[in-house]
């Protein structure tokens, strides 16, 4: 089993790019809606707002020992 | 279609990479010199190390019809002992009159220190003393902005032509102050801690594609060469033509690489046959 240390020094290059790569998709769909002048249909903007939920979940300091399981209860919703 | 890996550590790959990038239309790779994952200590040591990359490499890689060029530097990883930097730079010129050595490089800085930044400084001195052109590594994760910021100051102070000049592993956030300087920039993939291939296609899309190289790097860390076929099927995947491609992927490095005389690959431009009876 890991330390604290072992699993931030073991994981975190993968989880900065992980990150850095939600972020590119959210630009990417912003400059898509700068570009079309519209936004997403209903169905994709269901999709973002769960993404949206996702990231600040992830982000809530409070207590949340199953973080994971939140995630895919809230992408079961699309 | 056809393909040229720009920046390639060659000698820390193996055939199969070789074989397999011959198969998806790699036609020519270039190496700069980099770090060995360790210092070293004698000027000798580099002479050997570029003796390989300008002589044995380019056979490794004609066995799969891969045309193979380098570069010559010291990198700046071992840039903090001036002395064998200086000795080093002495035989350059030598490696500049063999037939497929492209110029100095990769020089530039790691940690910005002040040897760094005179080594950096040395190295493009000497290039454009020599007619060479020059490819610059800047810093990656924490240092990159700062170090990026750096190199464009040491070149600012220097006469340098600067289309003659690629600053490589930009990044969103230092690839526009490189290109309004009139600089080529690279994009160089990697699985984890550079820029990835979607992220890529993000920039040449915002920023367009002049200018820019794309490139896996791939060495003896964790790294890919087919980061750039992967880059390649994203932008292809996103609506942009095949000629949109090759002027990418193909035609740039063309450009760039082939303001030196040595590297005489020609761009490419698809032309549709259309049957006479039509």
């Amino acid at each position: 089993m890991l330390s604290p240390d072992q699993v931030i020094e073991a994981y975190f290059l993968e989880a900065r790019h992980q990150l850095l790569e939600i972020a590119a998709l959210l630009d990417r769909h912003d400059a898509a809606v700068a570009r079309e002048g519209r936004g997403a249909s209903p169905a994709g903007a269901a999709k973002l707002a769960v993404l949206k939920e996702a990231i600040a979940t992830l982000a809530d300091d409070r207590p949340a020992p199953e973080r994971t399981v939140a995630l895919l209860e809230l992408f079961a919703r699309v | 279609m056809q393909i040229i890996q720009p920046h390639y550590h060659a000698i820390a790959r193996t055939a199969q990479d070789y074989e397999r990038m011959a198969m998806s239309g790699v036609v020519a790779v270039a190496e700069p010199a980099f770090w060995a994952g360790f210092d070293r200590l004698y000027p000798e040591t580099f002479i050997d190390y570029f003796r390989q990359i300008s002589e044995f490499e380019p056979t490794r890689a004609a066995q799969y019809g891969i045309r193979h060029y380098c570069w010559v530097a010291v990198n700046p990883k071992e840039a903090e002992n001036p002395t064998l930097t200086r000795e080093v730079l002495k035989h350059f010129p030598e490696f500049f009159a063999k037939p497929t050595v492209l110029g100095v490089g990769e020089t530039g800085l790691h940690k910005s220190t002040k040897n760094e930044c005179e080594s950096l400084e040395a190295h493009v001195e000497l290039a454009m003393k020599h007619g060479q052109l020059v490819l610059i590594h800047t810093p990656h994760l924490a240092d990159k902005a700062h170090g990026t910021k750096k190199v464009l100051e040491v070149l600012a102070g220097m006469k340098v032509d600067p289309e003659r000049i690629w600053i490589d592993h930009v990044e969103e956030q230092t690839i526009r102050p490189c290109l309004d300087a009139g600089y080529w920039v690279g994009f160089t993939l990697y699985p984890i801690t550079k820029c990835s291939p979607k992220r890529a296609v993000d920039m040449l899309e915002k920023y367009g594609t002049e200018r820019i190289l794309v490139n896996s790097s791939a060495d003896w860390g964790p790294s890919d060469p087919f980061t750039l076929q992967e880059c390649i099927l994203e932008f292809r995947r996103r609506g942009h033509s095949l000629q949109e491609a090759i002027n990418v992927f193909h035609n740039n490095p063309c450009r760039f690489l082939g303001q030196n005389p040595k590297f005489d690959i020609q761009p490419i431009r698809i032309e549709t046959l259309v049957e006479a009876s039509k």
